[in-house]
């Protein structure tokens, strides 16, 4: 054990990076409280059993069986590699070296397989930055993937790179030392073995390699971390509590608006007794909550939480029939404006700014509204955008963390039907069809019954 | 159903006709060939007639959760007053507003789409399609309705129904979970749809061509399908064969008609639900 400054300035480092985040992680945190409460209780086993096989198990992600395999690689290469994190951690706060070496041949697995799941991370996140940047893959390329949402894409991908050149430089410059002074490294080192060649052979070259390597590795994954809470890549945590809060109903089921079904009673049945509204804690009466959603706080909590969750594939919108045939709408703009807009109304402290990064590009067709008007709709979702849905839950079923695009759809819509009377006008004239002819087509109810007049006309022809 | 209440008898089943089923003349026809069938078997079954009215589905989704709870009391008041329990309906959208939505509301009814009910009197043996009467051999493409497949997961029971036609069953690129929409669900059916590059049944439409036609390059020309990991594509085959684009919810009847008829193809290519396919292949639809 040799405590020196070194585990001085390391405690310093990691006690800002760590604490850095936590802080970070609490503006997220008040952000997505802002929405609407809903009981998510109960459930707990089949809750588990879903993020088990969605979430740990990537099982929606295996619909697409290429970009499932790359992800496969980078996700069990996280995990794995975090291990080592454990010991780098070790390391620094008491000056020992390689602390879990103790492990012998299991440690020497360890490190293997973490060396060959680096070099296969390299090879992974390549592909990936080609798919993005060079084969143009469609859902890579939409228009709300432009500026900051394409360039924060890119830097996940260098700075996964540099992580794991750090970690062969570490590994390759303290193998080389100890060969040169003719002892045993613990571990197994399948290409770093490999690495050793193209290392200088002077000890305190390579000595200050190991180390400022080593610094490079824990630093950039404390910077990364710090980075995630700006970036869509902030789903590799919240991926878990939005499968775990996703809901267990069947699809098709649309939530039931309970302020309404009390109102509906009371009209059938004058003795029905309408629960008192809800008052604020110093007794006086709430505010009334509007039908539907303006704003984000208007939406439930767990769409807030879609939101930070979102990586930004676009295997919803890739999906989408009305996206596919050229219509405005697209489901990930939806979840990404949700984000933005809780940035830019409520907590945006965090390092980078969404909104600074031109998303005005993504807006840019938009009128200037005054501030009132400036919400989550209008502002950012426009309702030709929410009218182009036919609510066939296809982005629901392609989202590999169960996101629910469509939720938030038609909280918007019910704003718009039910706050604003601002239907299209050939759907007013549907709705005014069901109020007085019980159809949403203009036929009289006393037609009915019309089909059955023909069904045994051929019978009866015969008969006759 | 008033008439039955009347003499004092329960029936087995309330056939939901819905609204498409009861006032569009082409759905009207499904009506009848379901009811057939019905009588075929000896269901004891019961329509409500005039006393029904629009379960509130395309109100809730445009947004318009006022009237479709409206529309959903007063249905859930008919049912109690006759005692419902069991509901049969050809439509998925129906289907899965009372099955899902109207609990909620105080309204709990084992509730059936007509390809399960189907399914079910097939397996019971109280249909039989013996060789698949007219369909034996020809080729068909089930599109997948949203309300029944993504929305509550029934993929199967329609596909066995087809099965029993002993017909050339083929798949589309884009089917079950990852099916595409007609194009008219969410209340789409009425409104013209936003602008774009080109309406989804026409999309829809081409899909099952390419698959009914088995052509290979037509596939792989549709939007937004990502290649690499669809099916096997079927046997090239000429256009000019007569084959069928099976459904099972009156709202892509009308969307895969229109795309039919908009590729100039309705010589050949004709659009049937599932109970005019098994009523036609009994012998019902004389």
């Amino acid at each position: 054990m040799h405590f020196s400054i070194q585990n001085i300035l390391f405690l310093l480092v990691a006690a800002a990076g760590f604490g850095l985040f936590a802080w970070q992680v609490r503006k997220i945190r008040a952000n997505i409280l802002v929405g609407r409460d809903r009981d998510m209780s109960g459930n707990v086993s089949e809750r588990l059993n879903k993020t088990f096989l969605v979430a740990f198990g990537q099982q929606k992600m295996f619909k697409r069986i290429t970009p499932a395999l790359l992800h496969l690689i980078v996700y069990v290469g996280f995990i794995v590699i975090n291990i080592e994190v454990i010991e780098i951690m070790i390391d620094g706060i008491f000056g020992t070296h390689r602390a879990l070496s103790f492990l012998g041949p299991l440690y020497s697995a360890l490190v293997g397989t973490n060396e060959i799941l680096g070099a296969l991370v390299i090879v992974a996140v390549a592909a990936f930055w080609w798919r993005r940047n060079v084969k143009g893959v469609r859902r890579f390329t939409g228009p709300e993937l432009r500026m900051w949402p394409k360039m924060d894409a890119n830097i996940i991908l260098y700075i996964e790179v540099i992580l794991m050149v750090a970690l062969f430089l570490m590994n390759a410059s303290d193998l080389k030392l100890h060969q040169m002074e003719g002892k045993d490294l613990p571990g197994a080192f399948p290409i770093s073995s490999l690495l050793t060649g193209l290392l200088p052979s002077n000890v305190g070259a390579l000595e200050i390699l190991e180390r400022v390597s080593w610094w490079a590795h824990i630093v950039g994954i404390l910077a990364f971390l710090n980075y995630l809470p700006s970036s869509k890549h902030f789903h590799i945590i919240l991926a878990f509590p939005n499968v775990y809060y996703s809901r267990l109903v069947p699809q098709g089921q649309f939530s039931n608006v309970d302020s309404i079904t009390h109102e509906v009673k009371a009209m059938m049945d004058p003795s029905y007794q309408v629960p008192p509204p809800a008052t604020n804690p110093d007794g006086s009466a709430a505010a009334p909550t509007p039908f539907g959603a303006k704003d984000v706080n208007d939406l439930a909590w767990t769409n807030l939480l879609n939101a930070y969750s979102c990586t930004e594939c676009g295997r919803c919108t890739s999906v989408c029939p009305a996206n596919i045939t050229g219509k405005l709408l697209s489901p990930r703009k939806i979840i990404m404006d949700t984000r933005d807009r809780m940035e830019e109304k409520y907590n945006s402290p965090l390092i980078f700014q969404p909104n600074l990064y031109g998303t005005e590009a993504k807006h840019a067709e938009q009128e200037v509204l005054d501030k009132e008007n400036h919400t989550l709709l209008r502002g950012y979702v426009t309702p030709e955008e929410l009218w182009a849905c036919t609510t066939c839950n296809a982005c629901v079923e392609a989202c590999p963390v169960n996101i629910n695009p469509l939720e938030s759809i038609v909280e918007m819509r019910r704003f718009l039907v039910l706050e604003e009377s601002a239907a299209p006008n050939s759907l007013n004239v549907m709705f005014s069809n069901i109020e007085n002819n019980g159809a949403p087509w203009a036929f009289s109810p006393s037609d009915r019954f019309n089909w059955a007049d023909e069904l045994y006309v051929a019978d009866k022809a015969v008969k006759a | 159903m008033s008439n039955l209440a009347a003499a004092g008898e329960e029936p087995e089943i309330l056939f939901w006709v819905g609204c498409a089923g009861a006032f569009d003349d082409r759905y009207k026809r499904v009506t009848r060939a379901f009811v057939r069938i019905l009588e075929h078997v000896g269901v004891k079954y019961a329509v409500l007639g005039m006393e029904e009215t629009c379960t509130g589905d395309p109100a809730k989704r445009a947004g318009n959760e006022f009237l479709f709870q409206m529309q959903a009391m007063q249905n859930i008041t008919t049912f109690e007053g006759y005692g419902i329990k069991k509901i049969v309906t050809a439509c998925p959208h129906c289907f899965n507003t009372i099955k899902n939505e109207y609990p909620a509301l105080g309204g709990n009814y084992e509730v059936i789409h007509h390809s399960t009910f189907l399914q079910q009197l097939i397996n019971e043996g109280r249909v039989g399609v013996a060789g698949g009467g007219e369909f034996k051999g020809q080729r068909i493409t089930f599109h997948d309705s949203c309300y029944l497949g993504r929305a509550n997961n029934i993929y199967e029971a329609p596909r066995d129904v087809l099965a029993t036609l002993d017909a050339d069953l083929v798949e589309m690129k884009r089917s079950k979970a990852n099916g595409l929409c007609c194009g008219a669900g969410g209340a789409q059916m009425w409104k013209e749809p936003e602008p774009g590059k080109k309406d989804i049944n026409v999309e829809r439409t081409e899909e099952a061509l390419a698959a009914l036609d088995g052509n290979a390059a037509a596939l792989h020309n549709l939007l937004g399908v990502e290649g690499g990991n669809a099916g096997a594509t079927p046997a090239p085959r000429d256009a000019q064969q007569r084959s069928i684009i099976a459904v099972s919810c009156p709202f892509c009847m009308t969307m895969m008609s229109d795309g039919v008829k908009n590729k100039e193809r309705e010589n050949n290519v004709q659009v049937f639900d599932l109970a005019e396919l098994i009523a036609t292949a009994e012998g019902l639809n004389a």
